[in-house]
């Protein structure tokens, strides 16, 4: 809104408050990129899960890409290329412009013990998007390390004789399968809360898309 | 897994192997490569394109798969031995897997059977089961990856293909190996695994006559590549420099499918 702009700053203000940009853009560019892909990865690997079930249950094929398995495979390895240069490129920028320090670290156990009672109470604030709380950093810095996890077990089970140290790292082809399908869990597990706490904060979403 | 294991043993089920094998096919009327309209807004962000159109789509996906056949053939590392395995290690009954059942398999004469050979070698002529078998044989216990995701660990014995390329006078600095098989099945092999160590023309499993399950009298096997790179009940092989093309990679896998 135009009128933040301009309003006076109160004497010690939120980070929120001054207009100042909370989500510098290729913060922004590459979250939604990152979105993307990361669908299109999670889409197309139930279909190529449902080829051969892990467990009892298969996906739903409203919710899977590819139309088939040879389609799901395509979509898979084409949006890999779009999640590993954007992860690169902002794990990169994460640490060469301190973000990842400022706003990640540090994180300590009686930080997020108290943090996360107040957020169980749903007492958290959300006033100051510019800060993150501890369950928060936790949570942010958990995902980008299941990332990891995930790239190396999809690395493994890709090509278990080239990079056979890491699939035998990893317990095996077979066992790097479900900790592909684990990682997989988390990500959409983290995703699920991450999407619902955006809705329930629709300040946090807006300056996720204009910055502000 | 144990489910589909259990589908894929021979005599077994035969009505849901077909079904199960019938839903991994593509549809007949034209390949489904997009699911449900709600993913497509965010596609169209992911590939800056109009995915609504499932054409270019699928140009775009089929561009992007010729570019990873290029970064595994530069992954590829020829002197990277598969990992083998112990006797106990063996997966027992080992799979049949095929886009048909055992009973459509095709039945061969292995007296009457001859490996045809073609193009860029100097000596074409055929070779009977009796010739070949009395070539030099190794043997190995590697695992079979299957492209759906599960895997088998088989032991096989056969003739190292490259031998038999050097044997014949093949060029070997021709692109491919491209298999012809008795029930129509076709897959081009890059020249540089057809000259991997591991990668055998295949007459025995688990040290018997191989059997009709597992594509007598003559399976290329190559443990690094997805099984489908693994042809069965070959009849002929073409040393080529052109892409001519397989069963499954004209219908969308990747072709280099390497492991």
């Amino acid at each position: 809104m135009a009128t933040t702009l301009t309003d006076p700053a109160p004497a010690t203000p939120a980070l929120a408050e001054t207009g100042a940009v909370l989500q510098p853009l290729w913060v922004r560019v590459m979250h939604w990129i990152n979105a993307a892909a990361l669908l299109a990865m999670i889409m197309s690997g139930w279909q190529i899960y449902n080829a051969a079930p892990l467990f009892d249950f298969q996906f739903s094929r409203t919710i899977t890409l590819g139309g088939w398995l040879g389609g799901g495979l395509l979509w898979h390895f084409a949006a890999m290329w779009v999640l590993v240069i954007n992860g690169v490129l902002y794990v990169m920028l994460g640490f060469a412009t301190g973000r990842f320090r400022r706003r990640l670290w540090p994180i300590t156990l009686s930080g997020v013990v108290s943090d996360l009672s107040q957020a169980v109470r749903l007492r958290l604030s959300h006033d100051d998007l510019g800060r993150y709380n501890s369950v928060q950093k936790l949570l942010y810095v958990g995902v980008l390390l299941v990332g990891l996890v995930s790239v190396a077990s999809g690395l493994a089970i890709w090509k278990p004789v080239q990079f056979q140290t890491l699939t035998s790292l990893l317990g095996g082809y077979d066992a790097a399968r479900y900790v592909h399908f684990f990682a997989m869990s988390a990500i959409v597990a983290f995703s699920a809360i991450h999407i619902v706490l955006a809705a329930l904060v629709p300040k946090a979403l807006r300056a996720m898309i204009i910055g502000r | 897994m144990l489910r589909i294991n259990r589908l894929l043993i021979p005599g077994v089920d035969k009505k849901l192997l077909v079904r199960d094998a019938a839903r991994l096919m593509p549809d007949v009327s034209r390949r489904r490569f997009l699911a449900g309209g709600a993913s497509l807004g965010a596609l169209t962000l992911l590939t800056g394109c109009d995915v609504v159109d499932g054409a270019s789509a699928e140009t775009l996906l089929a561009k992007v798969s010729k570019f990873n056949d290029a970064v595994q053939a530069a992954i590829f590392n020829p002197n990277t031995l598969a990992p083998t395995f112990s006797e106990s290690d063996i997966t027992r009954p080992f799979p049949f897997n095929a886009y048909y059942a055992l009973d459509q398999a095709p039945t061969i004469d292995g007296g009457d059977w001859k490996l045809e050979v073609s193009g860029l070698v100097q000596n074409n002529k055929s070779w009977t089961l009796q010739e070949l078998t009395q070539l030099p044989e190794v043997s190995q216990i590697t695992r079979h990856v299957c492209v759906e995701g599960w895997s088998a660990i088989g032991q096989w014995s056969g003739v190292r293909l490259r031998d038999f390329l050097e044997l014949i006078g093949a060029d070997t600095k021709a692109n491919y190996v491209w298999f012809r098989c008795a029930d129509d099945y076709t897959s081009p092999i890059d020249m540089p695994t057809a000259l991997h160590p591991q990668t055998q023309m295949t007459f025995k499993f688990g040290g018997e006559m191989l059997p009709r399950a597992y594509g007598y009298p003559m399976k290329i096997r190559i443990p690094t590549k997805l099984g489908f790179k693994n042809p069965k009940y070959v009849v002929s092989m073409e040393v080529t420099n052109d892409y001519k093309g397989g069963y499954w990679e004209d219908q969308g896998y990747n072709s280099f499918s390497g492991l």
